[in-house]
């Protein structure tokens, strides 16, 4: 069975969709009200963020279009601080998907709503002409901890540079299915609570953090230099990333800094406690490849740096254009 | 003793002799240099500037604006490595005419054009052949291939330049070089023999060279050592032979045939470029004549800093105007422009 | 101007080979040198485009003595 445009009439067909697949496996107290707008439980501060995934394959190898939906909004959450509760969830189908693609995402997403911890608590369905693919938007509400501060630009002289893992995997996935070059590279997508719930929990002096996503890190650390008018400071030699990557990379002329990840986070903590982190990063789920890579320093105000291999240094910019393989 | 490549940084890290302007011609080692941090191990009597050779960078507009016009035309994609879509005709880039309803594909093996033809016959495909004589052997394959098949959709608009006219240009006409990084993955197709005569002839040293940090250090150290000799040396052995690739030059041969090039901020070069021959001509998208260069700016003096006459910094539109984000000429453009890594911050440069 | 990388054949049919590099396999042409299984090759746009020596180390210690040599030319020279 395909998606045709009477799934997204607002009418019988509609209503099959949603009772079939949507709610069977979204199920849960707020969602089965089926009302116009979920009702939540209110706190003194919450975090709201949103964001759109439309992403080409639709499966990968490490995942698939609704865990990526998923992970990209409960890690921006967490990146805030605050305590991921509820999405929401609106799909805009193309007529000819077919309902059992539509059905593995769903179920997709379900189970990973389920490990990150959070309930999708609202949705909605579209459809529109195509070639049967889906763009899922995902919006998501977490709680703030009392007294929780964090940010960019709390950042000072000393603090540690901590990266949760290897970079960029899943965009050499995504490519690598793209481009037919075959290799073991899976996708890191994935909900980063227990490791951001281990550091609060330990009371780690979390300066600031950021899931690395599109723009890579080396976008995200002239953004944080930016922001706390201190340089940034890695090192080539101590940035994880894996054997094929790494060679993928030289094949098309990425380079593993700029590329994006779907469960990869920057930490920036007090050098006090920067192993203790590190530790903490290592034991949690999908942390096992964290390490410790740079500082922030006095030297480049404002500006990111890489100490080089060679003994040479180069100042990052942020990332332009698409990021396309180049070949020249 | 200290390791070699440890003792090579600290000799030219503490090198004081006269001034030495050392020109590596690749763009791609254009871009390891500056992604290495190459240019803050060096003394400041040695200067290290970038040559003509990005194929995107020397690429003119009159090229850009017919990519544009073939992207629009009925049933027509063009299909482009992903550098070449940013760069600014006189007008616009592929880019914008993407945008604005242009068909444009992005590869990253020419060869995909094959399969995007034998697939949709009832399409036309143009392959942005930009290159050198590294890739200009790529296109020769292919172009064979589609003709042995009988595709009859698929057509190459060509830019090749080859570089033994371009250095012998830049050697007449730049006397303040004093040694050449030779562009070590067109040796491998070349071999070295073109770069002996040229070092001879202007009494100038070019030592070929590898892409790893280590290997462009010693090749850099290399010339330092042979300054004021005009000889040439080897230092990627283990892909450059003397004789370079016989077997590849023959079926770029075979497919193309030399003719003047216009290179973006030269003009045009006699003997530098490779263009369809007729017995192929069925392949060509009419890339003969393809040599006015108007730029989108006029201000913009790309030109002069793919000579190593200035350097980004001095040109007006430098960082003002002109920036990664919106490139106003095809040196900006590239990872491996010289004016892109300036304006990184790599060069010394500020902003 | 000419981004390539370095490759082991894998196996090689007809004018194609799959080259593996670093555990990524990539199928390219191989129509512009000879190759067999087991070659050390240097790729570029799909295409290889040499059979690369394997011998790293010793060409290097070759370019080290040759350095030598031209440092040694030099001072003598000045």
């Amino acid at each position: 069975m395909k998606i045709t445009m009477a799934h997204g009439s607002g009418g019988w067909e509609t209503s099959q969709l949603i009772e079939n697949l949507f709610a069977r496996y979204f199920s849960n107290p707020i969602l089965d009200r089926m009302e116009d707008s979920a009702v939540v439980e209110g706190g003194a501060r919450i975090a709201f963020t949103t964001d759109s995934f439309v992403v080409h394959p639709l499966f990968f190898p490490g995942g698939d279009i609704g865990r990526l939906a998923v992970c990209g909004t409960v890690n921006d959450l967490l990146m805030s601080g605050s305590r991921p509760a509820y999405l929401s969830c609106a799909m805009i189908l193309q007529e000819g998907l077919k309902i059992e693609t539509l059905e593995n995402i769903v179920r997709s997403m379900a189970e990973t709503a389920r490990e990150a911890g959070v309930l999708i608590a609202a949705g909605d369905t579209k459809v529109v002409e195509g070639p049967g693919e889906l763009y899922i938007n995902t919006s998501g509400i977490g709680y703030m901890p009392e007294g929780r501060n964090i940010g960019a630009s709390l950042c000072r002289p000393g603090d540690r540079i901590l990266v949760s893992g290897c970079l960029g995997d899943h965009h050499a996935a995504i490519m690598s299915a793209r481009m037919g070059i075959e290799n073991e590279i899976r996708s890191d997508a994935a909900p980063l609570n227990r490791m951001v719930n281990g550091l609060f929990e330990a009371g780690v002096g979390v300066r600031a953090m950021r899931d690395i996503t599109r723009g890579g890190l080396a976008t995200i650390l002239e953004e944080y230099a930016h922001a706390c008018r201190y340089g940034m400071e890695i090192r080539q030699k101590d940035i994880p990333v894996s054997v094929q990557t790494r060679g993928f990379c030289e094949i098309l002329g990425l380079d593993p800094l700029y590329m994006g990840n779907e469960g990869k986070m920057l930490l920036v903590v007090k050098e006090e406690d920067a192993s203790q982190a590190l530790e903490i990063l290592r034991g949690s789920p999908y942390g096992e490849g964290a390490a410790m890579i740079g500082e922030v320093t006095t030297r480049h105000q404002g500006r990111a740096y890489v100490k080089t291999d060679i003994g040479g240094e180069r100042l990052l910019s942020p990332l332009y254009g698409e990021g396309l393989p180049r070949i020249c | 003793m200290t390791a070699p490549i440890e003792y090579v940084i600290r000799r030219l890290s503490e090198y004081d002799g006269p001034p030495l302007r050392l020109m590596e011609v690749c763009g791609t080692q254009t871009a390891e240099i500056s992604h290495n941090g190459i240019r803050n191990l060096l003394s400041t009597a040695i200067q290290m500037i970038s040559g003509p050779g990005c194929p995107v960078c020397v690429t003119v507009s009159a090229y850009i604006d017919r990519l544009i016009e073939l992207s629009g035309q009925e049933g027509t994609t063009v299909v482009s490595f992903g550098d070449l879509f940013r760069v600014p005709g006189s007008r616009e880039s592929l880019s914008e005419a993407k945008a604005a309803g242009g068909r444009a594909e992005m590869v990253y093996a020419p060869a995909q054009i094959l399969d995007m033809a034998r697939k949709q016959p009832e399409k036309q495909f143009v392959f942005a052949a930009v290159g050198f004589e590294t890739t200009a052997p790529v296109y020769a394959g292919i172009i064979k291939k589609a003709k042995k098949e009988g595709l009859k959709n698929l057509r190459f608009l060509t830019s090749l330049k080859t570089m033994p006219a371009a250095i012998r240009w830049i050697c007449a006409h730049e006397p303040d070089i004093q040694g050449f990084l030779a562009p070590g993955h067109v040796c491998a197709v070349t071999g070295t023999k073109d770069y002996e005569e040229i070092a001879r002839e202007y009494g100038i040293p070019f030592v070929v060279s590898g892409f790893s940090p280590e290997e462009l250090i010693t090749a850099i150290y290399g010339l330092v050592c042979l300054r004021g000799r005009g000889q040439t040396r080897n230092f990627y052995p283990a892909v450059v032979r003397p004789e370079g690739n016989p077997e590849a030059r023959a079926v770029m041969h075979e497919v193309f045939e030399p003719c003047g090039a216009a290179w973006r901020g030269i003009g045009r070069i006699e003997g530098s470029g490779l263009r369809i021959r007729a017995a192929f001509r069925e392949f060509d998208a009419g890339s003969d004549g393809l040599e006015e260069d108007i730029r989108k700016n006029s201000q913009c003096r790309c030109a002069q800093v793919l000579l190593g006459e200035i350097s980004p910094g001095d040109c007006p539109l430098f960082g003002k105007v002109c920036t990664p984000a919106t490139p106003q000429g095809a040196c900006m453009v590239s990872a491996e422009g010289s004016c892109f890594h300036y304006y990184s911050g790599n060069e010394g440069g500020s902003r | 101007m000419c981004v390539a990388i370095t490759g082991v054949v894998r196996s090689v049919e007809g004018s194609r080979a799959e080259v593996e590099i670093r555990g990524n396999r990539l199928q390219t042409e191989a129509g512009l040198v000879r190759v067999k299984p087991g070659d050390h090759v240097l790729v570029h746009a799909g295409y290889i485009l040499q059979v690369v020596s394997e011998s790293e180390n010793e060409e290097m210690e070759k370019i080290w003595a040759e350095l030598r040599e031209l440092e040694q030319d030099y001072d003598g020279a000045h």
